[in-house]
Protein backbone atom coordinates (compact mmCIF):
# COMPACT_ATOMS: atom_id res chain seq x y z
CA UNK A 1 0.00 0.00 0.00
CA UNK A 2 1.08 3.12 -0.88
CA UNK A 3 0.10 6.61 0.83
CA UNK A 4 -3.33 7.87 0.95
CA UNK A 5 -3.63 11.65 0.05
CA UNK A 6 -6.30 14.49 -0.72
CA UNK A 7 -5.05 15.54 -3.90
CA UNK A 8 -5.95 17.87 -7.03
CA UNK A 9 -6.10 16.29 -10.04
CA UNK A 10 -3.74 18.52 -11.43
CA UNK A 11 -1.22 17.89 -8.30
CA UNK A 12 -1.44 14.51 -8.81
CA UNK A 13 -0.79 14.20 -12.47
CA UNK A 14 2.76 16.32 -11.44
CA UNK A 15 3.52 13.77 -8.91
CA UNK A 16 2.79 10.67 -10.50
CA UNK A 17 5.13 11.50 -13.57
CA UNK A 18 8.04 12.40 -10.88
CA UNK A 19 7.60 8.72 -9.07
CA UNK A 20 7.27 7.68 -12.58
CA UNK A 21 10.95 9.13 -13.15
CA UNK A 22 10.07 12.28 -15.08
CA UNK A 23 12.88 14.51 -14.46
CA UNK A 24 12.33 17.17 -17.42
CA UNK A 25 9.13 19.46 -17.72
CA UNK A 26 8.64 21.97 -20.42
CA UNK A 27 5.48 23.96 -20.29
CA UNK A 28 3.62 27.71 -20.43
CA UNK A 29 1.04 28.56 -18.07
CA UNK A 30 -2.82 27.99 -19.57
CA UNK A 31 -5.86 27.59 -17.63
CA UNK A 32 -7.32 24.88 -16.39
CA UNK A 33 -4.05 23.16 -16.09
CA UNK A 34 -1.80 25.71 -14.42
CA UNK A 35 -1.35 23.68 -10.86
CA UNK A 36 0.93 21.14 -12.86
CA UNK A 37 2.86 23.73 -13.58
CA UNK A 38 3.37 25.20 -9.82
CA UNK A 39 3.65 21.90 -8.62
CA UNK A 40 6.74 20.79 -10.53
CA UNK A 41 8.05 24.48 -10.58
CA UNK A 42 8.57 23.61 -6.84
CA UNK A 43 9.23 19.73 -6.82
CA UNK A 44 11.31 19.57 -10.17
CA UNK A 45 14.73 21.14 -7.89
CA UNK A 46 13.89 18.87 -4.83
CA UNK A 47 14.53 15.61 -7.29
CA UNK A 48 17.10 16.88 -9.13
CA UNK A 49 14.79 17.93 -12.42
CA UNK A 50 14.79 20.35 -14.67
CA UNK A 51 11.72 22.63 -14.96
CA UNK A 52 11.42 25.17 -17.47
CA UNK A 53 8.83 27.77 -18.13
CA UNK A 54 9.00 28.28 -21.86
CA UNK A 55 8.34 31.51 -23.89
CA UNK A 56 5.30 29.75 -25.82
CA UNK A 57 4.09 26.19 -26.11
CA UNK A 58 5.37 26.17 -29.99
CA UNK A 59 9.21 26.40 -27.87
CA UNK A 60 7.95 24.23 -24.81
CA UNK A 61 7.36 21.32 -27.42
CA UNK A 62 11.10 21.93 -29.12
CA UNK A 63 12.41 21.76 -25.95
CA UNK A 64 10.35 18.44 -25.02
CA UNK A 65 11.41 17.69 -28.13
CA UNK A 66 15.22 18.05 -28.01
CA UNK A 67 14.80 16.33 -24.17
CA UNK A 68 13.65 13.65 -25.69
CA UNK A 69 16.39 12.82 -28.32
CA UNK A 70 18.53 13.42 -25.60
CA UNK A 71 17.11 10.32 -23.54
CA UNK A 72 15.31 12.33 -20.95
CA UNK A 73 12.22 10.94 -19.09
CA UNK A 74 10.20 14.10 -20.51
CA UNK A 75 6.85 15.61 -20.18
CA UNK A 76 4.93 18.46 -21.06
CA UNK A 77 1.02 19.67 -20.28
CA UNK A 78 -1.39 22.14 -21.28
CA UNK A 79 -4.83 22.82 -22.44
CA UNK A 80 -6.53 23.38 -26.20
CA UNK A 81 -5.95 26.30 -27.76
CA UNK A 82 -1.95 25.39 -26.02
CA UNK A 83 -1.68 22.23 -27.94
CA UNK A 84 -2.94 23.47 -31.09
CA UNK A 85 0.28 25.23 -31.00
CA UNK A 86 2.01 22.22 -30.25
CA UNK A 87 0.52 20.33 -33.29
CA UNK A 88 4.04 20.74 -35.48
CA UNK A 89 6.11 19.63 -32.79
CA UNK A 90 4.02 16.75 -32.35
CA UNK A 91 4.35 15.56 -35.58
CA UNK A 92 8.14 16.07 -35.80
CA UNK A 93 8.42 13.70 -32.78
CA UNK A 94 5.81 11.29 -33.73
CA UNK A 95 7.80 10.36 -37.17
CA UNK A 96 11.48 11.13 -35.08
CA UNK A 97 9.76 8.04 -32.67
CA UNK A 98 10.85 10.60 -30.03
CA UNK A 99 9.13 9.03 -26.56
CA UNK A 100 7.19 11.68 -24.93
CA UNK A 101 4.27 12.18 -22.64
CA UNK A 102 1.75 15.30 -22.73
CA UNK A 103 -1.13 16.27 -21.34
CA UNK A 104 -4.68 18.32 -22.57
CA UNK A 105 -6.37 19.43 -19.95
CA UNK A 106 -9.08 20.14 -22.15
CA UNK A 107 -11.18 23.29 -22.23
CA UNK A 108 -14.08 24.46 -24.52
CA UNK A 109 -13.23 25.60 -28.14
CA UNK A 110 -13.26 26.66 -30.56
CA UNK A 111 -11.09 29.55 -30.64
CA UNK A 112 -9.98 30.79 -26.84
CA UNK A 113 -13.28 29.32 -26.35
CA UNK A 114 -13.83 29.27 -22.71
CA UNK A 115 -12.06 27.52 -19.97
CA UNK A 116 -14.62 25.26 -18.62
CA UNK A 117 -14.74 21.64 -19.10
CA UNK A 118 -15.18 19.66 -22.63
CA UNK A 119 -14.09 17.12 -24.36
CA UNK A 120 -13.61 18.64 -27.89
CA UNK A 121 -10.45 17.55 -28.68
CA UNK A 122 -11.17 14.11 -29.30
CA UNK A 123 -10.87 14.24 -33.11
CA UNK A 124 -7.76 16.46 -32.26
CA UNK A 125 -6.01 13.82 -30.23
CA UNK A 126 -7.21 11.13 -31.67
CA UNK A 127 -7.64 11.33 -35.36
CA UNK A 128 -3.72 13.45 -35.41
CA UNK A 129 -3.98 17.22 -35.33
CA UNK A 130 -0.78 17.38 -36.87
CA UNK A 131 0.19 17.39 -40.60
CA UNK A 132 0.93 13.32 -41.99
CA UNK A 133 -0.04 9.65 -40.98
CA UNK A 134 0.74 9.35 -37.68
CA UNK A 135 -0.80 8.09 -34.15
CA UNK A 136 -0.29 9.05 -30.38
CA UNK A 137 -1.95 6.40 -27.70
CA UNK A 138 -4.62 8.39 -26.34
CA UNK A 139 -5.55 7.87 -22.39
CA UNK A 140 -8.73 9.46 -20.59
CA UNK A 141 -8.84 8.61 -17.39
CA UNK A 142 -11.85 9.13 -15.43
CA UNK A 143 -10.97 9.87 -11.51
CA UNK A 144 -7.90 11.38 -10.12
CA UNK A 145 -6.77 7.72 -8.56
CA UNK A 146 -6.77 6.82 -12.43
CA UNK A 147 -4.79 9.98 -13.35
CA UNK A 148 -2.34 8.63 -11.13
CA UNK A 149 -2.33 5.19 -12.47
CA UNK A 150 -2.17 6.20 -16.15
CA UNK A 151 0.11 8.82 -16.15
CA UNK A 152 2.76 6.04 -14.47
CA UNK A 153 1.85 4.42 -17.47
CA UNK A 154 1.77 6.67 -19.71
CA UNK A 155 5.76 6.99 -19.57
CA UNK A 156 6.09 3.44 -19.56
CA UNK A 157 4.09 2.89 -22.73
CA UNK A 158 6.20 5.83 -24.97
CA UNK A 159 9.53 4.16 -23.77
CA UNK A 160 8.46 0.51 -25.23
CA UNK A 161 7.44 1.53 -28.49
CA UNK A 162 9.22 5.43 -28.56
CA UNK A 163 5.93 6.73 -29.51
CA UNK A 164 3.67 10.09 -27.67
CA UNK A 165 1.33 9.05 -24.89
CA UNK A 166 -1.26 11.88 -24.38
CA UNK A 167 -3.79 11.84 -21.52
CA UNK A 168 -6.71 13.54 -22.48
CA UNK A 169 -8.51 15.32 -19.44
CA UNK A 170 -10.87 18.13 -18.76
CA UNK A 171 -11.43 20.98 -16.06
CA UNK A 172 -13.36 18.88 -13.63
CA UNK A 173 -10.42 15.89 -13.44
CA UNK A 174 -7.53 18.57 -13.19
CA UNK A 175 -9.77 21.03 -10.46
CA UNK A 176 -11.39 17.91 -8.41
CA UNK A 177 -10.29 16.89 -5.03
CA UNK A 178 -9.98 13.34 -4.00
CA UNK A 179 -8.56 10.46 -2.40
CA UNK A 180 -5.81 9.56 -3.99
CA UNK A 181 -3.71 6.27 -2.90
CA UNK A 182 0.50 6.80 -4.31
CA UNK A 183 0.82 3.06 -5.24
CA UNK A 184 4.32 2.23 -5.06
CA UNK A 185 5.59 2.40 -8.78
CA UNK A 186 7.47 -0.90 -9.48
CA UNK A 187 6.52 -1.12 -12.82
CA UNK A 188 8.95 2.00 -14.39
CA UNK A 189 10.85 0.11 -17.16
CA UNK A 190 13.81 1.81 -17.04
CA UNK A 191 14.64 1.32 -20.96
CA UNK A 192 17.74 1.86 -22.75
CA UNK A 193 18.17 4.65 -25.40
CA UNK A 194 21.10 3.53 -27.54
CA UNK A 195 19.41 5.68 -30.12
CA UNK A 196 19.63 8.80 -27.97
CA UNK A 197 21.90 11.76 -28.75
CA UNK A 198 24.25 11.79 -25.95
CA UNK A 199 27.69 12.59 -27.49
CA UNK A 200 29.28 9.93 -29.18
CA UNK A 201 32.30 9.91 -26.68
CA UNK A 202 34.91 8.51 -29.67
CA UNK A 203 32.79 5.33 -29.64
CA UNK A 204 30.21 4.68 -31.73
CA UNK A 205 28.98 5.82 -35.01
CA UNK A 206 26.71 9.43 -35.16
CA UNK A 207 23.16 8.85 -33.60
CA UNK A 208 21.12 11.14 -35.67
CA UNK A 209 17.35 11.96 -34.43
CA UNK A 210 15.66 13.46 -37.63
CA UNK A 211 11.93 13.72 -39.09
CA UNK A 212 12.65 14.41 -42.81
CA UNK A 213 13.13 12.01 -45.22
CA UNK A 214 13.83 13.09 -48.65
CA UNK A 215 13.83 9.83 -50.83
CA UNK A 216 9.94 8.78 -51.13
CA UNK A 217 10.90 5.19 -51.03
CA UNK A 218 12.76 5.67 -47.52
CA UNK A 219 10.34 7.63 -46.78
CA UNK A 220 7.33 5.41 -47.44
CA UNK A 221 9.19 2.18 -45.65
CA UNK A 222 9.79 4.25 -42.59
CA UNK A 223 6.07 4.85 -42.57
CA UNK A 224 5.39 1.03 -42.84
CA UNK A 225 7.39 0.93 -40.36
CA UNK A 226 5.37 2.94 -38.09
CA UNK A 227 2.17 1.64 -38.88
CA UNK A 228 3.29 -1.39 -37.72
CA UNK A 229 4.20 -0.33 -34.49
CA UNK A 230 0.85 0.89 -34.54
CA UNK A 231 -0.88 -2.44 -35.57
CA UNK A 232 1.41 -3.60 -32.79
CA UNK A 233 0.12 -1.08 -30.32
CA UNK A 234 -3.49 -2.27 -31.41
CA UNK A 235 -3.04 -5.58 -30.70
CA UNK A 236 -1.49 -5.07 -27.08
CA UNK A 237 -2.43 -1.63 -25.71
CA UNK A 238 -6.15 -1.33 -25.89
CA UNK A 239 -7.74 -0.61 -21.96
CA UNK A 240 -11.57 -0.45 -21.69
CA UNK A 241 -13.74 -0.43 -18.91
CA UNK A 242 -17.16 -2.55 -19.32
CA UNK A 243 -19.88 -2.39 -17.09
CA UNK A 244 -23.05 -4.08 -16.91
CA UNK A 245 -23.41 -4.85 -20.67
CA UNK A 246 -24.66 -8.29 -20.41
CA UNK A 247 -28.42 -8.20 -21.47
CA UNK A 248 -28.31 -4.53 -21.45
CA UNK A 249 -31.51 -2.64 -22.78
CA UNK A 250 -29.06 0.38 -23.60
CA UNK A 251 -25.19 0.40 -23.57
CA UNK A 252 -24.17 4.11 -23.00
CA UNK A 253 -20.43 4.77 -24.56
CA UNK A 254 -18.82 7.48 -22.50
CA UNK A 255 -14.80 8.62 -21.13
CA UNK A 256 -13.28 10.66 -18.79
CA UNK A 257 -15.78 12.41 -16.40
CA UNK A 258 -19.09 11.79 -18.32
CA UNK A 259 -18.51 8.26 -17.81
CA UNK A 260 -18.88 9.04 -14.00
CA UNK A 261 -22.50 11.12 -14.55
CA UNK A 262 -23.46 7.82 -16.37
CA UNK A 263 -22.61 5.20 -13.86
CA UNK A 264 -25.31 7.35 -11.86
CA UNK A 265 -27.37 7.41 -14.82
CA UNK A 266 -27.44 2.89 -14.09
CA UNK A 267 -28.11 3.07 -10.70
CA UNK A 268 -31.49 5.47 -11.33
CA UNK A 269 -32.12 3.52 -14.29
CA UNK A 270 -31.77 -0.20 -11.89
CA UNK A 271 -34.28 1.26 -9.73
CA UNK A 272 -36.83 1.96 -12.88
CA UNK A 273 -36.12 -1.52 -14.06
CA UNK A 274 -34.19 -0.66 -17.25
CA UNK A 275 -30.65 -1.95 -17.28
CA UNK A 276 -28.26 0.12 -18.98
CA UNK A 277 -24.38 -0.61 -19.38
CA UNK A 278 -21.52 1.33 -20.01
CA UNK A 279 -18.26 0.84 -22.32
CA UNK A 280 -15.68 3.35 -21.00
CA UNK A 281 -13.19 3.34 -23.79
CA UNK A 282 -10.10 3.87 -21.32
CA UNK A 283 -7.65 4.61 -24.83
CA UNK A 284 -9.35 6.44 -26.76
CA UNK A 285 -6.44 4.93 -29.14
CA UNK A 286 -6.34 2.31 -29.74
CA UNK A 287 -10.06 2.48 -29.61
CA UNK A 288 -11.69 -0.98 -27.80
CA UNK A 289 -13.02 -2.13 -31.09
CA UNK A 290 -13.32 -5.72 -30.02
CA UNK A 291 -15.48 -4.92 -27.27
CA UNK A 292 -18.01 -3.35 -29.36
CA UNK A 293 -17.77 -6.21 -31.62
CA UNK A 294 -18.69 -8.56 -28.38
CA UNK A 295 -21.75 -6.62 -28.00
CA UNK A 296 -22.87 -4.97 -30.72
CA UNK A 297 -26.21 -7.07 -30.97
CA UNK A 298 -27.47 -6.88 -27.28
CA UNK A 299 -29.18 -3.64 -26.33
CA UNK A 300 -31.47 -2.52 -28.37
CA UNK A 301 -29.49 0.68 -28.96
CA UNK A 302 -25.93 2.05 -28.19
CA UNK A 303 -26.09 5.85 -26.98
CA UNK A 304 -22.60 8.14 -27.06
CA UNK A 305 -22.93 10.77 -24.57
CA UNK A 306 -19.86 13.29 -25.08
CA UNK A 307 -19.05 16.98 -23.81
CA UNK A 308 -18.50 18.02 -28.00
CA UNK A 309 -20.95 17.99 -31.21
CA UNK A 310 -20.01 13.81 -31.55
CA UNK A 311 -16.59 13.35 -32.18
CA UNK A 312 -15.93 9.59 -30.64
CA UNK A 313 -19.83 8.82 -32.17
CA UNK A 314 -17.58 8.33 -35.15
CA UNK A 315 -15.13 5.25 -34.10
CA UNK A 316 -18.41 4.15 -32.03
CA UNK A 317 -20.24 3.64 -35.34
CA UNK A 318 -17.33 2.49 -36.94
CA UNK A 319 -17.06 -0.64 -34.35
CA UNK A 320 -20.43 -1.27 -34.30
CA UNK A 321 -20.11 -1.12 -38.23
CA UNK A 322 -24.39 -1.19 -38.73
CA UNK A 323 -25.04 -4.24 -36.60
CA UNK A 324 -26.71 -1.66 -33.95
CA UNK A 325 -28.39 1.68 -33.61
CA UNK A 326 -25.82 3.91 -32.26
CA UNK A 327 -27.45 7.57 -30.76
CA UNK A 328 -26.12 10.35 -29.69
CA UNK A 329 -26.42 13.50 -26.44
CA UNK A 330 -23.83 16.41 -26.47
CA UNK A 331 -23.00 18.99 -24.36
CA UNK A 332 -20.64 21.80 -25.87
CA UNK A 333 -19.11 25.04 -24.12
CA UNK A 334 -18.51 24.02 -21.12
CA UNK A 335 -21.83 22.54 -20.48
CA UNK A 336 -21.93 18.93 -18.70
CA UNK A 337 -24.66 16.30 -19.43
CA UNK A 338 -27.09 16.14 -16.72
CA UNK A 339 -28.11 13.08 -15.03
CA UNK A 340 -32.05 13.55 -16.32
CA UNK A 341 -30.82 14.39 -19.44
CA UNK A 342 -28.94 10.80 -19.82
CA UNK A 343 -32.07 9.02 -18.45
CA UNK A 344 -34.48 10.83 -20.67
CA UNK A 345 -32.35 10.14 -23.66
CA UNK A 346 -32.31 6.36 -22.74
CA UNK A 347 -35.86 6.25 -22.34
CA UNK A 348 -36.94 7.50 -25.49
CA UNK A 349 -34.52 4.87 -26.90
CA UNK A 350 -36.27 1.85 -25.54
CA UNK A 351 -39.67 3.48 -25.76
CA UNK B 1 55.08 12.74 -47.00
CA UNK B 2 53.44 14.77 -44.50
CA UNK B 3 50.04 15.95 -44.52
CA UNK B 4 49.77 19.13 -44.64
CA UNK B 5 46.15 19.78 -44.99
CA UNK B 6 43.02 16.95 -44.48
CA UNK B 7 39.41 17.11 -43.83
CA UNK B 8 38.79 17.26 -40.13
CA UNK B 9 37.93 13.92 -38.32
CA UNK B 10 34.52 15.94 -37.03
CA UNK B 11 33.06 16.17 -40.94
CA UNK B 12 32.30 12.82 -43.35
CA UNK B 13 33.58 12.08 -45.87
CA UNK B 14 31.07 12.25 -48.25
CA UNK B 15 30.07 15.06 -50.58
CA UNK B 16 27.87 17.97 -50.11
CA UNK B 17 24.98 18.95 -51.44
CA UNK B 18 25.42 22.57 -51.93
CA UNK B 19 25.68 25.03 -55.01
CA UNK B 20 29.35 25.93 -56.67
CA UNK B 21 30.70 28.59 -54.80
CA UNK B 22 28.47 28.72 -51.45
CA UNK B 23 29.99 29.50 -48.46
CA UNK B 24 27.48 27.22 -46.25
CA UNK B 25 30.39 24.66 -47.05
CA UNK B 26 33.09 26.95 -45.36
CA UNK B 27 31.23 27.51 -42.24
CA UNK B 28 30.52 23.71 -41.78
CA UNK B 29 34.43 23.22 -42.35
CA UNK B 30 35.46 25.86 -39.64
CA UNK B 31 32.91 24.11 -36.79
CA UNK B 32 34.44 20.87 -37.71
CA UNK B 33 37.98 22.17 -37.39
CA UNK B 34 37.48 23.85 -34.57
CA UNK B 35 35.70 20.74 -32.54
CA UNK B 36 38.62 18.82 -33.57
CA UNK B 37 40.87 21.72 -32.03
CA UNK B 38 39.00 21.37 -28.80
CA UNK B 39 38.20 17.89 -29.18
CA UNK B 40 35.10 17.59 -27.84
CA UNK B 41 33.77 15.68 -31.23
CA UNK B 42 32.63 12.76 -28.46
CA UNK B 43 30.10 14.90 -26.80
CA UNK B 44 29.27 17.79 -28.55
CA UNK B 45 25.15 17.36 -30.37
CA UNK B 46 24.89 19.12 -33.02
CA UNK B 47 20.92 21.06 -34.01
CA UNK B 48 20.26 21.10 -38.24
CA UNK B 49 17.72 23.76 -39.06
CA UNK B 50 15.44 24.05 -42.01
CA UNK B 51 16.95 25.89 -44.77
CA UNK B 52 19.47 24.45 -47.16
CA UNK B 53 22.10 23.18 -44.57
CA UNK B 54 18.77 21.06 -43.23
CA UNK B 55 20.82 17.67 -43.68
CA UNK B 56 24.01 18.89 -41.95
CA UNK B 57 23.29 16.14 -40.04
CA UNK B 58 24.83 13.90 -42.49
CA UNK B 59 28.37 15.98 -42.83
CA UNK B 60 29.28 15.74 -38.82
CA UNK B 61 30.35 13.12 -37.18
CA UNK B 62 29.11 14.21 -33.68
CA UNK B 63 25.89 13.44 -32.58
CA UNK B 64 22.96 15.41 -34.77
CA UNK B 65 19.20 15.92 -34.36
CA UNK B 66 17.05 17.97 -36.84
CA UNK B 67 15.08 20.52 -35.81
CA UNK B 68 11.68 21.85 -37.31
CA UNK B 69 11.98 25.09 -38.97
CA UNK B 70 13.14 28.27 -36.24
CA UNK B 71 13.25 26.05 -33.39
CA UNK B 72 17.06 24.95 -33.38
CA UNK B 73 17.40 27.06 -29.96
CA UNK B 74 14.38 25.13 -28.23
CA UNK B 75 15.70 21.72 -29.38
CA UNK B 76 19.06 22.72 -28.40
CA UNK B 77 17.96 23.94 -25.21
CA UNK B 78 16.06 20.47 -24.02
CA UNK B 79 19.37 18.41 -25.23
CA UNK B 80 21.52 20.54 -23.36
CA UNK B 81 19.60 21.05 -20.22
CA UNK B 82 19.46 16.83 -20.47
CA UNK B 83 22.65 16.03 -20.44
CA UNK B 84 24.70 19.51 -19.21
CA UNK B 85 27.93 17.68 -20.23
CA UNK B 86 27.49 17.90 -23.56
CA UNK B 87 28.65 20.57 -26.16
CA UNK B 88 25.18 22.11 -27.93
CA UNK B 89 25.59 23.99 -30.93
CA UNK B 90 22.68 24.77 -33.52
CA UNK B 91 23.23 25.88 -37.43
CA UNK B 92 20.42 28.43 -38.27
CA UNK B 93 19.73 30.14 -41.40
CA UNK B 94 18.65 34.17 -41.40
CA UNK B 95 15.35 32.92 -42.30
CA UNK B 96 14.77 30.32 -39.59
CA UNK B 97 16.96 32.45 -37.14
CA UNK B 98 15.57 35.96 -37.71
CA UNK B 99 11.96 35.19 -38.99
CA UNK B 100 10.19 32.16 -37.88
CA UNK B 101 12.52 31.28 -34.83
CA UNK B 102 12.26 34.98 -33.76
CA UNK B 103 11.22 33.91 -30.24
CA UNK B 104 13.02 30.66 -29.88
CA UNK B 105 16.26 32.77 -30.43
CA UNK B 106 15.50 35.60 -28.25
CA UNK B 107 14.38 33.55 -25.06
CA UNK B 108 17.28 31.22 -25.60
CA UNK B 109 19.69 34.41 -25.32
CA UNK B 110 17.50 35.85 -22.36
CA UNK B 111 18.21 32.67 -20.30
CA UNK B 112 21.67 32.44 -20.83
CA UNK B 113 21.19 28.44 -22.55
CA UNK B 114 24.60 27.24 -22.25
CA UNK B 115 24.51 26.76 -25.83
CA UNK B 116 26.43 27.85 -29.26
CA UNK B 117 24.47 29.25 -31.90
CA UNK B 118 26.05 29.58 -35.62
CA UNK B 119 23.55 31.87 -37.97
CA UNK B 120 24.61 32.13 -41.02
CA UNK B 121 23.26 35.10 -42.49
CA UNK B 122 22.73 35.12 -46.79
CA UNK B 123 20.43 38.12 -46.49
CA UNK B 124 17.97 35.42 -48.77
CA UNK B 125 15.87 32.19 -48.26
CA UNK B 126 17.98 29.80 -50.21
CA UNK B 127 16.45 26.77 -49.85
CA UNK B 128 12.79 28.00 -50.79
CA UNK B 129 14.35 29.59 -54.28
CA UNK B 130 15.49 33.29 -53.09
CA UNK B 131 12.28 34.94 -50.94
CA UNK B 132 13.37 37.79 -49.55
CA UNK B 133 15.09 37.01 -45.81
CA UNK B 134 14.48 39.47 -42.77
CA UNK B 135 17.88 40.14 -43.40
CA UNK B 136 17.59 41.17 -47.12
CA UNK B 137 19.05 44.33 -48.11
CA UNK B 138 17.07 47.61 -48.94
CA UNK B 139 17.11 47.63 -52.65
CA UNK B 140 18.08 44.13 -53.04
CA UNK B 141 15.57 42.01 -55.56
CA UNK B 142 14.35 38.97 -54.11
CA UNK B 143 11.61 36.73 -55.69
CA UNK B 144 9.26 38.30 -53.15
CA UNK B 145 10.84 41.51 -53.16
CA UNK B 146 10.66 41.80 -57.29
CA UNK B 147 11.52 45.78 -57.08
CA UNK B 148 14.09 45.34 -54.19
CA UNK B 149 13.23 45.46 -50.64
CA UNK B 150 11.35 49.10 -49.58
CA UNK B 151 11.56 49.80 -46.31
CA UNK B 152 8.31 51.93 -46.27
CA UNK B 153 6.33 48.25 -47.63
CA UNK B 154 8.31 45.35 -46.44
CA UNK B 155 10.09 47.29 -43.25
CA UNK B 156 14.16 47.15 -42.47
CA UNK B 157 16.56 44.51 -42.17
CA UNK B 158 17.01 43.09 -38.54
CA UNK B 159 20.60 43.36 -37.21
CA UNK B 160 20.65 40.27 -35.19
CA UNK B 161 24.07 40.71 -33.03
CA UNK B 162 23.04 43.76 -32.30
CA UNK B 163 19.44 43.00 -31.06
CA UNK B 164 20.74 40.15 -28.91
CA UNK B 165 23.60 42.22 -27.24
CA UNK B 166 20.96 43.44 -25.42
CA UNK B 167 20.11 40.33 -23.32
CA UNK B 168 21.85 39.71 -20.37
CA UNK B 169 22.04 35.72 -20.81
CA UNK B 170 23.92 36.42 -24.18
CA UNK B 171 27.58 36.49 -22.68
CA UNK B 172 29.46 36.48 -26.65
CA UNK B 173 28.17 37.81 -29.48
CA UNK B 174 30.06 38.15 -32.89
CA UNK B 175 30.00 39.11 -36.20
CA UNK B 176 32.50 37.61 -39.18
CA UNK B 177 32.50 36.73 -42.77
CA UNK B 178 33.89 34.43 -45.06
CA UNK B 179 34.57 36.14 -48.28
CA UNK B 180 38.45 36.26 -48.19
CA UNK B 181 40.82 34.04 -46.55
CA UNK B 182 41.82 36.80 -43.50
CA UNK B 183 37.83 36.44 -42.37
CA UNK B 184 38.39 32.77 -43.07
CA UNK B 185 40.87 33.25 -40.31
CA UNK B 186 39.06 35.81 -37.90
CA UNK B 187 35.66 33.76 -38.26
CA UNK B 188 37.33 30.17 -37.11
CA UNK B 189 38.52 32.17 -33.85
CA UNK B 190 35.02 33.77 -32.85
CA UNK B 191 33.75 29.96 -33.69
CA UNK B 192 36.11 29.05 -31.27
CA UNK B 193 35.55 31.47 -28.96
CA UNK B 194 32.08 30.45 -28.89
CA UNK B 195 32.82 26.81 -28.04
CA UNK B 196 35.28 27.86 -25.63
CA UNK B 197 32.45 30.06 -23.66
CA UNK B 198 30.21 27.39 -23.73
CA UNK B 199 32.75 24.94 -22.14
CA UNK B 200 33.49 27.26 -19.45
CA UNK B 201 29.40 27.74 -18.72
CA UNK B 202 29.92 31.33 -18.99
CA UNK B 203 26.20 31.56 -21.01
CA UNK B 204 25.00 32.29 -24.75
CA UNK B 205 27.44 32.62 -27.20
CA UNK B 206 26.00 33.50 -31.05
CA UNK B 207 28.61 33.95 -33.98
CA UNK B 208 27.10 35.34 -37.28
CA UNK B 209 28.54 34.60 -40.40
CA UNK B 210 27.75 36.72 -43.52
CA UNK B 211 27.42 34.34 -45.88
CA UNK B 212 27.12 34.12 -50.08
CA UNK B 213 23.99 32.58 -52.16
CA UNK B 214 25.21 32.68 -55.71
CA UNK B 215 22.10 30.95 -56.71
CA UNK B 216 19.87 33.37 -55.35
CA UNK B 217 21.75 36.20 -56.04
CA UNK B 218 22.10 35.27 -59.41
CA UNK B 219 25.87 36.31 -59.03
CA UNK B 220 28.58 34.06 -60.08
CA UNK B 221 30.83 32.31 -56.55
CA UNK B 222 33.37 35.61 -57.68
CA UNK B 223 31.29 37.96 -57.68
CA UNK B 224 28.88 36.69 -54.64
CA UNK B 225 31.80 37.34 -52.70
CA UNK B 226 32.71 40.59 -53.89
CA UNK B 227 28.91 41.96 -53.65
CA UNK B 228 28.55 40.25 -49.83
CA UNK B 229 31.81 42.63 -49.18
CA UNK B 230 30.75 45.76 -50.61
CA UNK B 231 27.23 45.31 -49.83
CA UNK B 232 26.51 43.24 -46.73
CA UNK B 233 29.40 44.57 -44.43
CA UNK B 234 28.19 48.29 -44.73
CA UNK B 235 24.85 47.02 -43.73
CA UNK B 236 25.84 44.23 -41.07
CA UNK B 237 29.45 45.92 -39.35
CA UNK B 238 32.05 43.47 -38.23
CA UNK B 239 33.32 42.63 -35.35
CA UNK B 240 32.57 41.84 -31.33
CA UNK B 241 29.33 42.92 -29.84
CA UNK B 242 29.89 41.48 -26.87
CA UNK B 243 32.00 39.13 -24.81
CA UNK B 244 35.23 40.88 -26.11
CA UNK B 245 37.23 40.56 -23.03
CA UNK B 246 36.24 37.11 -21.48
CA UNK B 247 39.25 35.25 -20.96
CA UNK B 248 38.68 31.55 -22.38
C1 LIG C 1 6.94 25.60 -40.90
C2 LIG C 1 7.68 25.74 -42.17
N1 LIG C 1 7.43 26.81 -42.96
C3 LIG C 1 8.09 26.95 -44.12
C4 LIG C 1 9.01 26.03 -44.53
C5 LIG C 1 9.70 26.20 -45.86
N2 LIG C 1 11.09 26.62 -45.76
C6 LIG C 1 12.10 25.74 -45.85
S1 LIG C 1 13.61 26.44 -45.76
C7 LIG C 1 12.94 28.00 -45.63
C8 LIG C 1 13.79 29.22 -45.57
C9 LIG C 1 15.14 28.99 -45.06
O1 LIG C 1 15.91 30.12 -45.21
P1 LIG C 1 17.17 30.39 -44.31
O2 LIG C 1 16.86 30.08 -42.90
O3 LIG C 1 17.65 31.75 -44.59
O4 LIG C 1 18.22 29.27 -44.77
P2 LIG C 1 19.10 29.18 -46.09
O5 LIG C 1 18.41 28.20 -46.98
O6 LIG C 1 19.18 30.55 -46.70
O7 LIG C 1 20.42 28.71 -45.62
C10 LIG C 1 11.54 27.92 -45.64
C11 LIG C 1 10.67 29.10 -45.59
C12 LIG C 1 9.22 24.91 -43.68
N3 LIG C 1 10.09 23.93 -43.99
N4 LIG C 1 8.56 24.81 -42.51
S1 LIG D 1 20.70 27.97 -52.64
FE1 LIG D 1 22.18 29.46 -51.87
S2 LIG D 1 22.46 28.98 -49.69
FE2 LIG D 1 21.49 27.23 -50.69
S3 LIG D 1 23.17 25.86 -51.23
FE3 LIG D 1 22.72 27.11 -53.02
S4 LIG D 1 24.08 28.86 -52.85
FE4 LIG D 1 24.04 27.86 -50.83
MG1 LIG E 1 19.29 32.40 -45.64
Amino acid sequence: MGEKLLMKGNEVIAEAAIRAGCRFYFGYPITPQTEVMHYMAKRMPEVGGTFVQAESEIAAINMVYGAASAGGRVMTTSSSPGISLMQEGISYAACAELPLVMVNIVRCGPGLGGILPAQCDYFQSVKGGGHGDYKMVVLAPCSVQELYELTVEAFNISDRYRIITMILGDGILGQMMEAVEFRDVENIQNVEKPWAVTGTGMKREHNVITSIYIDPEVLEAHNRKLQEKYRLIEENEVRVEEYNCENADVIVVAFGTVARIVKNVIKTAEKEGIKVGLIRPVTLWPFPVKTFEKYATVPKAFLTVEMNAGQMLEDVKLAVNGKNKVDFLGRMGGMVPTQKEILDKIKELIW
Amino acid sequence: MAVVFKRPHALKDIPMHYCPGCTHGIVHRLIAEVIDELGIEGKTVGISPVGCTYNNYEYFNCDMVQAAHGRAPAVATGVKRVNPDNIVFAYQGDGDLAAIGTAEIVHAAARGEKITVIFVNNAIYGMTSGQMAPTTLVNQVTTTTPFGRKPEIHGHPINVCELLSTLKGAVYVERVSVHDIKNIFNAKKAIKKAFKVQMANLGFSIVEVLSTCPTNWGLSPVEALKWLRDNMIPAYPLGNFKGKDLEV
